[in-house]
């Protein structure tokens, strides 16, 4: 993201009707941002302390922070942490054969356009479509299975989205196949942006391959790297959609990650209290991570 | 001879593991074409038939009768064009206030519109369904459409867009004469004509697809769009497996084109949302 620019122009003034014509240009933006953006964030972490009356928010009663403590005592909560913890374990794989992946189609080869698109399908699929698609591949009787034994790797079909030691893994495989070409494309932006003449100099130095990447490209690369971790930091901490269509939290609970938890508790439960404080958790937990990590651009670009 | 043979040599393995990948990525795809055009043997059949035996459109047909494909389509196109046309508009008016026009609490502005992007939004999905609520716009495409307008990222977009616009064309524009609306309509929204084509099209793919918000505002099927719909058919028509292929491969084909059609602006907007 660049800094923000302001092109200052001192011969103008600011009159009055400067500055309504700007408002009213802003107004309609505003408003929406204002409604749907803003009163949210506030009202939301303000709910969260009180048992939510959803139809008169007036007659919402404080309770304090007696639906965090009900948050604690729900071991379904509990697990939803340690499942979304788990999670982040999508990052580093889905990074580095993003990354991977587009060193490969940045060359100037035929057909590399045609790849790109193949691997950025995924990215254009609504998550329904997803959910029914992999609930096929993973069936007992499913492509993963057949393939499988097919190759002998296995006796016995895996009930990949049955079994409640694999459910999540299987799900965290979808969401990993779903980002692959969305960071691949970041990672070309990336890769484009770099200066040739560095690597050419190395490359005269006698530098191979393996280590201009890994000395060269990969430092550079560094501004990209530390925004798509951050992004698939972020998308897997608030990872829910991939659950919703596939196992629905099953089997017995098993693939609960904390945003599912809130969603579960919001709108099939109906417990909007106890849904708020979930997600003001998970809200905390993502605002500190992307602190973090503005911390470390500030503190290295420019 | 010589020089083929290194290509060869060196270009084989990258393609071969391309190849693999892309295979990877676009199997579930094909696999579910194939299956909806299909109308012989084992859906199951290993190897996978990728080219169906004895194709058909018959399952479409069926999905179309089974289902009101054809409504949840038209909702699909309404929502999404709503949002599309609601969004250009906003993002644009605002974009250009933030980047041409000056007034008091300019970059006070500008810091809240990025704070949105920043700040964590996850509790909106709730509060935003309370507020639909006490708005009584749950059930209506409105209250689906409304909250996808708040698109701090579309905003972001176009201001940088009008900041690349030199200031003289402005300013030349101004000396003539020309009205602030006229600036921005005739001068500003032409010169960003490729920014606002990839808003467009990013926000139509995103609207597109769109399954939980959709799912969450909507209660009577007869207002879903396609990506809701398509759920709703697999669950109502579990075992008819080529059906629901059909119905799926309907919802996923119009975006498929339109980012085949689109993909430079839309790679765009990806770059655009990284620099």
């Amino acid at each position: 993201m660049s800094k923000p620019t302001f092109k200052l122009n001192p011969s103008r003034h600011h009159s009055w009707r400067d500055d309504a014509r700007a408002w009213l240009f802003l107004a309609p933006a505003l408003l929406v941002l204002l409604l749907f953006a803003f009163w949210p964030v506030g009202l939301g972490a303000m709910l969260a302390f009180t048992e939510v009356n959803i139809f008169d928010l007036t007659a919402s009663r404080w309770v304090g922070l007696a639906n965090f403590q009900a948050l604690w005592d729900d071991p379904t909560f509990i697990a939803s942490v340690v499942n979304t913890l788990l999670y982040l374990l999508v990052v580093p794989v889905i990074q580095l054969a993003a990354l991977a992946l587009a060193v490969l189609v940045n060359a100037q080869l035929p057909a590399m356009k045609l790849f790109r698109t193949a691997f950025f399908v995924p990215v254009v699929t609504s998550v329904s479509v997803v959910g029914i698609m992999w609930g096929w591949m993973y069936n007992e009787d499913g492509m993963l299975n057949q393939l499988l034994a097919w190759l002998r790797l296995i006796d016995a079909p895996i009930g990949w989205l049955s079994d409640e030691r694999i459910a999540l893994f299987s799900v965290m495989f979808v969401t990993f196949w779903r980002g692959l070409g969305y960071y691949m494309v970041l990672y070309i932006a990336g890769l484009q942006a770099l200066p040739q003449e560095v690597e050419e100099a190395a490359m005269l130095d006698g530098a191979n391959r393996w280590q201009r990447f890994w000395r060269i490209t990969v430092p550079m690369l560094r501004p990209t790297l530390l925004l798509c971790t951050l992004l698939s930091t972020l998308a897997a901490m608030k990872a829910f959609e991939e659950v919703v269509v596939m196992t629905g939290g099953g089997p017995i609970g098993s693939t609960y990650t904390l945003a599912f938890y809130a969603y579960d508790q919001g709108f099939r439960a109906f417990d909007f209290s106890r849904a708020l404080a979930a997600s003001a958790v998970v809200s905390l937990i993502g605002f500190v991570l992307a602190w973090i990590n503005f911390r470390f651009f500030r503190t290295e670009g420019r | 001879m010589h020089l083929v043979r290194t290509l060869l040599l060196s270009w084989a393995p990258r393609y071969s593991l391309l190849l693999l990948v892309a295979l990877f990525t676009t199997f579930p795809f094909l696999w579910t074409l194939s299956t909806a055009l299909g109308d012989a043997g084992n859906i199951y059949a290993f190897p996978p038939q990728l080219w169906p035996e004895a194709p058909t459109l018959r399952h479409i047909e069926e999905a179309r009768q089974s289902i009101p494909l054809d409504r949840f389509f038209w909702n699909s196109v309404l929502i999404s064009g709503a949002t599309v046309a609601g969004t250009l508009v906003l993002a644009s008016l605002a974009g250009y206030a933030l980047s041409v026009l000056r007034f008091r609490g300019q970059r006070l502005v500008f810091l809240a519109v990025l704070a949105t992007l920043i700040l964590p939004s996850e509790l909106n999905i709730i509060v935003n369904f309370i507020t639909l609520t006490m708005l009584k716009l749950t059930n209506s495409h409105t209250g689906v459409v409304l909250p996808l307008l708040a698109n701090a990222f579309g905003i972001f977009l176009l201001k940088q867009a009008f900041d690349e616009i030199p200031a003289e064309i402005f300013d030349a524009a101004r000396i003539d004469g020309a009205s602030e609306w006229q600036l921005f309509w005739r001068v500003a929204l032409p010169l960003a004509g490729p920014a606002l084509a990839a808003l467009a099209i990013f926000t139509l793919v995103a609207t597109w697809n769109a399954y939980i918000w959709p799912a969450v505002v909507l209660q009577s099927p007869d207002q879903y769009p396609l990506a809701v719909g398509v759920l709703y058919l697999s669950g109502t028509f579990a075992a008819k497996t080529r059906v629901i292929a059909a119905g799926t491969v309907l919802t996923i084909l119009p975006v498929l084109i339109l980012f085949l059609l689109a993909q430079r602006y839309f790679m765009r907007g990806l770059d655009g949302a990284v620099k």
